[in-house]
């Protein structure tokens, strides 16, 4: 049935009626609206016997997971941003581990400085953990992401990160369609382990594994992703199946064919790139769309088939390698290995930053025509930046750069967007 | 030829036993009715103390659970040297994630077990002093804050022992590690610093708190034992001499637990609901000088005599028998 | 695709108000997105909040630039945010306040842009009233809704139910039936 419903509150009423059984949280902007939610679903008996544990911090609430999926239970968390970074440890774990627990990643930037506001850093940051990552174009698909991302861990047994961009989604009121208990009953088996901690069959987890050893592990977790490249547009189909809409799959093409420039991206910026698609095909431009879903494993074969014939694609990635550029970039590069196509790396949305329309269609125009410096910064202020830059070559002690900017630039929230 | 029969004092006692023995000559730890959660073959040390401490506390467990237990193990020298791939010399199901965590898995290992209606079956975490007080202290603190179903069982060796004897917020004033070396003008660990955890764990008031010793092993199956009767969050914390990092003779593992416990360096004792209710009292008070001297790592304090650290450190052991009553008062 | 713009502090409701639009307009049987200007606002801070209005799906996800319709909850503002910023040249203003466009000293605005149609509310002296608390935010949906019809006040009616279940929603409810008298009494519908 469609709802008008916040992002979070579609999020969380979709993992309660994938009748989670332990969860633990610990509190961070922008996650908060889902966890309060399930807390509440929780305490109220409506998630039959489920467990809601508050934590004493991110690391802790993965750990419980840790031990709860060991031990045969259907898991789930959401975090985000310094919070993802403080499980880090406990993130490669998991995976190493092999254990299917589901976590939302609402996707928030990574400090200093801090800042609360929207972009991919912190997902990126685990992006070789292990975790198979799966992002939202908006809050139908995040939904529903949440429901295939249970039967594709257990599947797999391994742990699936949904990320969702913070604030964009998690705190937008739009139409969600929200699916019955029947629906997600009929698509999310019983959880079966393929291991479990079991008094009747005594095993050992986690046991320290030499050089003889580590390798093939580590190759094994490899090969559980290549998998995952069969498994998930698999699960978006039969997905599709049961619940009359498309959600998920390796990535979502928009006007792909016979178009000469191709845009790339993640999360929910593709809306904003549609309507650009829309507005530069009007003016003659033959250019479409490409939202990668699946971003690990990395969908490099179907990718290569899909912008075969095309002759650039700009990738729009909101996070930054710090010293060397893209990161979706570096990957679509090594994807299309071979092929005589132009790859533009865009550093957009970096910390909330807009990405507008106008600027996604300058940003199109200025690369056919001109072509783009790489890496390429979207809208950046290079006035404040060739400030700062004189300051400091100006004294040796001059200051922290980030409180010299918001100096100039003024603090959030006083310019109207 | 004659031969002459071997004696064996200890058959029929609590100490550790030997199953190629006689049956008759076994102690009670070697019959076969006692469980096995460790097996012979793990690659501990010579006169482990850890070693001795885990098997029997959970030996101990085993038999209040029905073997329906669950163990949860911070990385540490307790974790390598039972689980090298593929030899486990675990009996359970054992499980290690991470060196800062075990008490979060072991709340997850609860909170999975009340969502599936099962009662029937316990989970313990265990690690070293590092583990405990030190880099997993936030989610102790949090296991026993939301008084999660967990018995946790500290190994204190007082030093990270595992990555070659280095400080931890368990090791003793003037002890020598590999970061507080027995150099300058305050040779060893710091005096006055450091963290006693059973005391912090009575803080958070949770339903059980002990102490317990590898130098009495029926006293330790005791306290294990009762901890499993109780539900909630519990905390056992035994004192396991370390021959390697203590450089103290293996054969004298034990002998070094019990001069700790008869100084009154470390009180034996049990809290409930964060009030002391009993403790074991000292037999034969011994001074911190007759435990401190078998140990190479207090070598410094007697070549030349400290006698300011040798009074400071007997200060500390009057102190506890004082505060945990461990001498009968004089009239 | 109409978009909306609405001004207030932290505190004011602001955020709710962009929900309860959204809503009214899913009642409608239209597409509807609501979001904050997202941050760590906190109360008195100036706060920004978006909805979009449209038959079709709404794909972008970019701030409103261009408003078709501006609410501002407190005209405090006024002088001290760019609220006019980018402004739509036939929008549709409505402003909290117990004073005319003259007294907010708006006139020359109004003249240099002759298509906007600029309206004022005591939208705070009728919540005031009813509320004990002078929560605009529903005077000024509702104000929005009578004076322009581009939401139904039955939707509005029925999505102030949803979101305030039990007293608060029928207060609310109250405060928006009293803004429908008072814009059919003081203001003509455009």
């Amino acid at each position: 049935m469609k709802h008008h419903i916040e992002g979070s509150q579609a999020v969380a009423h979709t993992v309660a009626l994938c009748r989670p059984e332990v969860m633990a949280c610990y509190p961070i902007s922008p996650q908060t609206h889902i966890v309060e939610t399930l807390s509440r679903k929780v305490k109220a008996g409506e998630i039959g016997n489920c467990q809601f544990l508050n934590v004493e911090s991110e690391f802790g609430a993965l750990s419980v997971l840790i031990g709860a999926s060991a031990m045969g239970a259907r898991t789930y968390t959401a975090t985000t941003s310094q919070g993802l970074l403080f499980m880090a440890e406990a993130v490669y774990n998991a995976a190493g581990l092999g254990l299917p627990i589901v976590m939302t990643i609402a996707n928030r930037a990574l400090g200093a400085p801090i800042n609360i506001w929207n972009d991919h850093s912190d997902s990126m940051s685990m992006r070789d953990a292990g975790w198979i990552q799966l992002f939202a174009q908006d809050n139908q698909e995040a939904a529903d992401l949440h429901i295939q991302a249970f039967r594709l861990a257990e599947e797999l047994s391994c742990p699936v990160m949904v990320c969702m961009d913070g604030y964009i989604l998690t705190h937008a009121y739009e139409v969600v369609d929200l699916p019955t208990q029947e629906q997600v009953d009929a698509y999310v088996p019983a959880f079966e382990p393929v291991q479990v901690l079991d008094p009747q069959d005594p095993v050992s987890i986690g046991a320290m594994v030499g050089p003889e050893a580590f390798a093939e592990v580590r190759f094994l977790a490899h090969h559980k992703h290549v998998r995952a490249l069969e498994a998930i547009p698999r699960l978006s189909q039969a997905f599709q199946d049961i619940f009359q809409r498309r959600s998920g799959g390796l990535m979502d093409t928009y006007h792909t064919d016979n178009a000469e420039t191709l845009l790339l991206a993640l999360g929910s910026v593709n809306g904003t790139i549609k309507d650009a698609v829309d507005e530069l095909r009007k003016e003659g431009w033959p250019v479409g769309s490409i939202a990668l879903c699946a971003f690990r494993p990395f969908p490099s074969h179907a990718l290569r088939h899909v912008v075969q014939d095309a002759k650039r694609i700009i990738v729009f990635e909101k996070d930054l390698a710090v010293g060397m550029g893209g990161i979706v970039s570096s990957d679509v590069k090594m994807a299309l290995q071979g092929l005589p196509i132009i790859v533009d790396t865009v550093i957009a949305g970096l910390g909330g930053r807009p990405i507008p329309k106008a600027s996604v269609i300058d940003t199109v125009k200025q690369a056919c025509l001109e072509g783009l410096e790489e890496p390429h910064f979207l809208d950046l202020n290079w006035d404040e930046i060739n400030r700062e830059l004189t300051r400091q070559q100006a004294q040796r002690r001059s200051g922290p750069t980030a409180e010299n900017l918001l100096r100039e630039v003024g603090p959030p929230g006083t310019k109207p967007v | 030829m004659s031969y002459q029969r071997v004696k064996f004092y200890q058959t029929g006692t609590f100490t550790v036993g030997n199953r190629l023995l006689d049956e008759s000559d076994r102690t009670v730890q070697a019959r076969m009715d006692r469980t096995n959660s460790l097996n012979a073959g793990h690659r501990a040390c010579q006169g482990c103390g850890e070693a001795l401490g885990a098997r029997y506390a959970l030996d101990a467990v085993m038999r209040a659970t029905r073997q329906q237990m669950v163990a949860v193990n911070a990385t540490g020298c307790l974790e390598v040297f039972s689980s090298p791939y593929p030899e486990s010399a675990w009996q359970i199901p054992w499980m290690h994630s991470l060196f800062g965590n075990a008490p979060a898995v072991a709340s997850g290992v609860a909170a999975a077990l009340r969502a599936k209606g099962r009662t029937d079956v316990r989970v313990i975490a265990q690690g070293g002093d590092g583990a405990t007080v030190d880099i997993g202290f936030g989610c102790l603190s949090g296991m026993f804050e939301r008084n999660d179903d967990v018995l946790y069982i500290c190994y204190d060796n007082e030093a990270y022992m595992n990555t070659g004897v280095q400080r931890s917020g368990s090791t003793p004033p003037r002890a020598w590690t590999n970061t507080t070396q027995a150099v300058g003008t305050n040779p060893g660990n710091p005096m006055g610093i450091g963290k006693n955890l059973p005391r912090i764990a009575m803080a958070h008031g949770i339903p059980y708190v002990a102490t317990a010793s590898v130098a009495d092993l029926h006293d330790l199956e005791a306290k294990v034992t009762k901890a499993m009767s109780i539900r909630g969050a519990r905390y056992i914390h035994i004192h396991v001499p370390c021959p390697l990092g203590w450089k103290s003779d293996p054969a004298h593992t034990i002998k070094v637990a019990r001069l700790a416990v008869e100084s009154g360096l470390f009180p034996l004792f049990e809290a409930e609901g964060g009030e002391v209710t009993d403790r074991t009292p000292i037999r034969k008070k011994v001074s911190v000088e007759q435990y401190l001297e078998l140990q190479g790592r207090f070598k410094h304090l007697f070549h030349p005599r400290d006698e300011r650290a040798l009074e400071t450190i007997q200060a500390i052991a009057d102190a506890n028998i004082h505060r945990y009553q461990l001498l009968p008062l004089k009239a | 695709m109409i978009q909306i713009r609405i001004h207030g502090r932290g505190g004011q409701g602001v955020v709710t108000a962009a929900e309860l639009l959204a809503l009214a307009a899913f009642r409608d049987g239209k597409e509807a997105q609501a979001f904050p200007s997202f941050g760590s606002e906190r109360t008195g801070a100036p706060v920004t909040a978006f909805c979009r209005i449209n038959s079709q799906p709404i794909r972008s996800r970019e701030p409103v630039y261009h408003p078709d319709v501006l609410l501002i909850q407190d005209s405090t503002l006024l002088h001290q945010v760019d609220v006019f910023a980018g402004l739509a040249s036939s929008a549709f203003v409505l402003i909290n306040s117990t004073r005319d466009v003259e007294a907010l000293r708006l006139t020359d605005f109004v003249i240099q842009h002759p298509a906007v149609q600029m309206h004022t509310l005591p939208a705070s002296d009728l919540a005031l009233k009813h509320l004990g608390r002078p929560f605009a935010n529903i005077g000024m949906v509702a104000g929005y809704a009578a004076l322009t019809g581009e939401v139904s006040k039955a939707a509005v009616n029925q999505s102030i139910t949803e979101k305030f279940p039990g007293r608060i929603g029928k207060l609310n409810g109250a405060v928006a039936a009293e803004v429908y008298d008072y814009v059919a009494a003081n203001l003509a519908k455009v």
